[in-house]
């Protein structure tokens, strides 16, 4: 067909390149940026810097020095404000789509195409939430499914107008962003029949959801119907028994995945359970020079959680540029046991980290044990439930003295039964 | 996309009738009816073109890719001729959901219709789509035998796949198939190779067929369902439609699923159509390193079976399932359908099933209960049918456009003397060939082919403008995604979705919320 377009590369270099301008990528440039690291440049695809938060016209992104809310938009451009004056470079309509070698990333852009090297490279790209059919949701394949993050843009794009989403929606999960969805959808004018989550209503996040919205907890959405439109979903609860709420809309909410195609492509070390990179507690990955931060690691924190996350890896990157510690992830692998479904970090290093874990399934009295090797270095039951959605956080305690000689770190969960213990 | 392309015609063959070669229903016509500009040949909803009862000298109805091919083989002589479709865009029956595979007929029942006409248009396709633009892979076929049973089948597969003129097939033994196949989960015995069996996108197939017809002077009518059929002895046939008379000196029924509804309006009952629904996932990029070639399982009583392919987009297909329905509109999926998939897949690619499901969907094919086609020429009434186009159709397609010609010219139409088709080139909607997100000098030329909307797919903002400003734009976002995959990837459109909607609205062709 055409001849082979890639001689037309332009090839520069830089010495951090940043891939995703959200709170972790700018938090990470503006970090490295004040702290001498050279040129740090940041690639963001969209025609503004910001990531996520951008699209959340609404509080819920703490307060600025003086003590006024935050909403996303005013997050965002603090942000990126912070990063530019550390005299980091950031790019917006950029997008990366490939690597061109160890440490040389491939983008496009309305200016041309380049190849852009550095001696790191901080990947933080973000999380997204899994469609319709991520999720083998059956039945129609009628319009009028979207997810929260659609949901936030179509908003920004149209205004919030029912004749853009629909007149009667369903929202479909227990994590926070449920709570935002219900706002938004009722702010557009968009009737809420009912939202459907797995766990019981009060795992729905710290701004939880409006007292009068109606919950069907314990249930799922198992299917759709609708020709040409969506008009119902079937709901089954916990005992099996299903119903069919009708709706022209349904919000997928939560059930993060990491916004992953540059790791897979460079063929990165992927976290057990998940499909993010395998890090280390310093937030290297397998491949040497190549660090990962934020939602990428996480889907579905708080933008502050992502922020602080891209402050640590910039620590990290200072250490190989420098030449204290050059090298890839290393460690003990940590992997999860029982009705735990991932943990983070993948692998232990030397020092106690803290450790992230998410559960399979809602357990109510759950007990927790770290172990290697068939022994039990922790056990303690937890004074509290664990949801998939809401990750529970372990302080370095619970990974002090595993053998650096042994097997993997096992982190398990199991069901306590209620209240027994 | 330059607006390139209105077939390059002599004066001498305008102006020249099909008159004295013409039967009884094609009349001359004159020269001032040369075909207008492409653009004005696509007409979506309002009024007919051309006025009440507007005479053609063929009509085919439905344009699917069987359609398409047979007006694109029209549209070489000065014939009047009209594609009508029910729904707003070509392509949105059948012809949108399937396994997207050109196969070489290996393994049609020697002899019949069917077999002739796939072998032909595996060659007469492969050819277009190099000169159309249309990506195809010849990555090959490996029919794996996971049983005894099955493995002492495989030389029968030869023979046969022999009797259909396919002598390159080759039996593979485990060792062989392993190395050829290296995630193919354990147990595999061996395997008949089938070179030739390629991966083809369907849409820009479908697309380019009407593309090319439009503007060759077909004028296409969309959102127009044929309702009814006037019994008029001898005279031309007047079609009643959703959007007004129509007049046919000849007429074509390529309607898919509703072969058999369309014959009975001219009371023929030579068959009946049972919708057999074929669920299938696609899976993310990431799985296209599992798989090198089309694995397809040994035929049993209960057909075909559960492939996995390779596509043209750098994805890998699971499916499809066969499930006989009653039902001509049931393309949702089912839990079972998928859990089944699922299973299935386990056990020809375990690594597969731990990998991201990028999208799921069903199609329908035309089964009439008989092993073949069902073509037929009926010169009393001037009427040809295209039935039980059932799971081959795509590959079928260009070769079926040439027999329902002979059919036509059977039932005494005479098409004069043959032209050069408008050219036409599609944009690459394939992997394996460049595409503009990696094309320095289509960047340089438009900017906008360096800004990235789709980022799963990596469509580029001139890629959707160019499809929205085409001979045949989109009628919505469905349209718009078959054009340039904006919105076919990982997020399903989640992302880009409301930015191609403003785009859509903005270039006033959009349906908006599709
Ligand atoms: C619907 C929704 C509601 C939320 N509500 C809240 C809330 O109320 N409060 C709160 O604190 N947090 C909220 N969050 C979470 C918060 O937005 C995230 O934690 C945070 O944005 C994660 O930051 P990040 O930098 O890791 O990723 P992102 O913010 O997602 O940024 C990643 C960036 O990388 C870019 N990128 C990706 N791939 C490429 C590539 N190949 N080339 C170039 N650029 C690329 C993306 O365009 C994006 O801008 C919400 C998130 C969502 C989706
Ligand atoms: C799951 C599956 C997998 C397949 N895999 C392959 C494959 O790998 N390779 C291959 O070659 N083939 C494959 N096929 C078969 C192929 O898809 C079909 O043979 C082909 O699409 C049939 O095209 P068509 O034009 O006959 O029908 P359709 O695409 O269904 O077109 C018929 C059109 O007629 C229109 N119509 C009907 N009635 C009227 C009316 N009264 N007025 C106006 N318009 C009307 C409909 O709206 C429709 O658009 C597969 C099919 C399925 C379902």
């Amino acid at each position: 067909m055409n001849p082979r377009p890639e001689q037309d590369r332009a090839a520069r270099s830089v010495d951090v390149l940043v891939i995703g301008a959200g709170p972790a990528g700018l938090a990470a440039a503006a970090r490295l940026a004040a702290a001498g690291a050279g040129r740090v440049e940041v690639l963001e695809r969209e025609p503004e810097a910001g990531g996520a938060p951008l699209f959340c016209a609404r509080p819920g992104f703490g307060a600025d020095p003086r003590g006024r809310a935050l909403d996303g938009p005013g997050y965002a451009r603090r942000a990126v404000r912070a990063a530019v004056r550390a005299g980091a470079v950031v790019r917006t309509g950029v997008t990366v789509t490939g690597w061109a070698g160890p440490l040389t990333l491939e983008t496009t852009a309305p200016t041309g195409l380049a190849a852009v090297g550095a001696r790191a490279v901080v990947l933080a790209t973000g999380a997204r939430e899994r469609s319709r059919p991520a999720r083998l949701l059956p039945g129609s394949r009628a319009p009028g499914v979207l997810t929260t993050g659609e949901l936030q843009r179509t908003v920004t794009l149209f205004g919030a107008r029912p004749e853009h989403i629909g007149r009667r929606a369903v929202v479909a999960g227990g994590d926070p962003v449920a709570g935002h969805a219900v706002r938004l959808l009722r702010r557009a004018g968009v009737a809420v029949a009912a939202v459907v989550c797995e766990g019981p209503r009060a795992a729905a996040g710290p701004a939880g959801l409006p007292a009068d919205v109606p919950v069907l907890a314990g249930a799922v959405v198992t299917e759709l119907a609708g020709r040409g439109r969506l008009d119902g979903v079937t709901v089954r609860d916990r005992d099996g028994r299903t119903r069919t709420v009708r709706c022209d809309t349904l919000v997928l909410a939560g059930d993060w995945i990491p916004e992953h195609e540059l790791v897979r492509a460079g063929g990165l070390p992927l976290a057990p359970g998940g499909r993010g990179p395998l890090v280390d507690a310093a937030l290297r990955t397998g491949v040497p020079g190549v660090f990962a931060a934020g939602g990428l690691l996480r889907g579905g924190e708080p933008a502050a959680r992502a922020a602080a996350e891209g402050r640590a890896v910039a620590d990290a990157v200072l250490a190989r540029l420098d030449g204290r510690d050059p090298g890839p992830a290393r460690g003990l692998p940590v992997v999860a046991g029982g009705a735990v479904h991932r943990v983070h970090p993948g692998l232990l290093g030397p020092e106690p980290a803290p450790l992230v874990l998410w559960a399979a399934r809602p357990l109510v009295r759950p007990v927790l044990s770290v172990g290697q090797d068939g022994r039990i270095l922790r056990r303690a039951r937890l004074g509290t439930g664990l949801v998939p959605w809401r990750p529970l956080r372990l302080g370095p305690g619970w990974t002090q003295d595993p053998d650096p000689g042994g097997g993997p770190v096992v982190v398990r969960a199991e069901d306590g039964g209620d209240g027994t213990g | 996309m330059t607006p390139h392309g209105r077939r390059p015609r002599t004066g001498a063959a305008t102006a020249s009738p099909a008159g004295p070669k013409a039967a009884s229903g094609a009349a001359p016509r004159p020269a001032s009816a040369a075909p207008p500009r492409a653009g004005t040949h696509v007409s979506r909803r309002g009024p007919l073109p051309g006025g009440a009862g507007e005479t053609y000298d063929v009509v085919v109805v439905g344009a699917g890719v069987v359609g398409c091919a047979i007006a694109r083989a029209l549209a070489r002589y000065p014939l009047r001729v009209a594609l009508v479709e029910a729904a707003d865009d070509v392509g949105e029956g059948s012809s949108k959901a399937n396994t997207a595979i050109l196969h070489t007929g290996f393994d049609a029942s020697p002899g019949t219709l069917e077999a002739g006409l796939v072998r032909a248009g595996h060659r007469l396709l492969t050819g277009y789509a190099a000169e159309a633009g249309i990506p195809v892979e010849p990555v090959g076929a490996l029919l794996v035998a996971w049983d005894e049973t099955q493995r002492a089948a495989l030389p029968g597969l030869a023979a046969k796949a022999a009797r259909n003129g396919h002598h390159a097939t080759r039996i593979i033994d485990a060792a062989e198939l392993r190395r050829r196949e290296p995630h193919l989960g354990p147990g595999a015995l061996g395997a008949l190779a089938v070179p030739g069996e390629s991966l083809v996108c369907p849409w820009s197939t479908t697309l380019a067929y009407a593309t090319q017809a439009v503007r060759s002077g077909v004028r296409l009518l969309l959102g127009c369902r044929v309702t009814g059929i006037a019994p008029r002895p001898g005279a031309p046939h007047r079609l009643t439609t959703t959007r007004g008379p129509l007049t046919a000196r000849f007429l074509v029924n390529a309607c898919g699923l509703h072969a058999d509804r369309f014959d009975a309006l001219l009371g023929v009952r030579d068959f009946a159509v049972t919708p057999r629904r074929g669920q299938l996932l696609v899976y993310d990029k990431p799985a296209r390193s599992l798989v090198r070639h089309i694995l397809l399982p040994v035929p049993g009583p209960l057909g075909k079976g559960v492939l996995v392919a390779p596509t043209v987009y750098g994805n890998v297909l699971l499916g499809p399932t066969a499930e006989d329905l009653d039902d001509r509109a049931a393309t949702g999926t089912t839990a079972d359908g998928l859990a089944g998939l699922r299973e299935r897949g386990a056990r020809i690619v375990p690594a597969l099933l731990d990998e991201e499901v990028t999208a799921a969907y069903a199609g329908l094919r035309a089964a009439t209960g008989r092993e073949d086609y069902r073509c037929a020429a009926r010169p009393d009434r001037r009427y040809v049918t295209v039935g039980g186009i059932r799971s081959t159709g795509l590959s079928a397609s260009l070769a079926l456009a040439e027999h329902v010609l002979g059919l036509l010219a059977e039932c005494g139409l005479r098409t004069g003397p043959e032209r050069p088709l408008a050219p036409v080139r599609m944009p690459n909607l394939g992997e394996a060939f460049p595409r503009p997100y990696r094309d320095a000098a289509a960047i340089a030329r438009d900017p906008a082919f360096g800004t990235v909307v789709c980022p799963c797919e990596h469509v580029t903002l001139g890629e959707v403008r160019a499809a929205l400003a085409s001979d045949l734009p989109p009628a919505g976002l469905g349209g718009l995604r078959r054009r340039t995959r904006a919105g076919a990837g990982r997020c399903q459109g989640g992302h880009c979705r409301p930015a191609l909607r403003a785009l859509s609205e903005e270039y006033g062709k959009g349906a908006g919320t599709r």
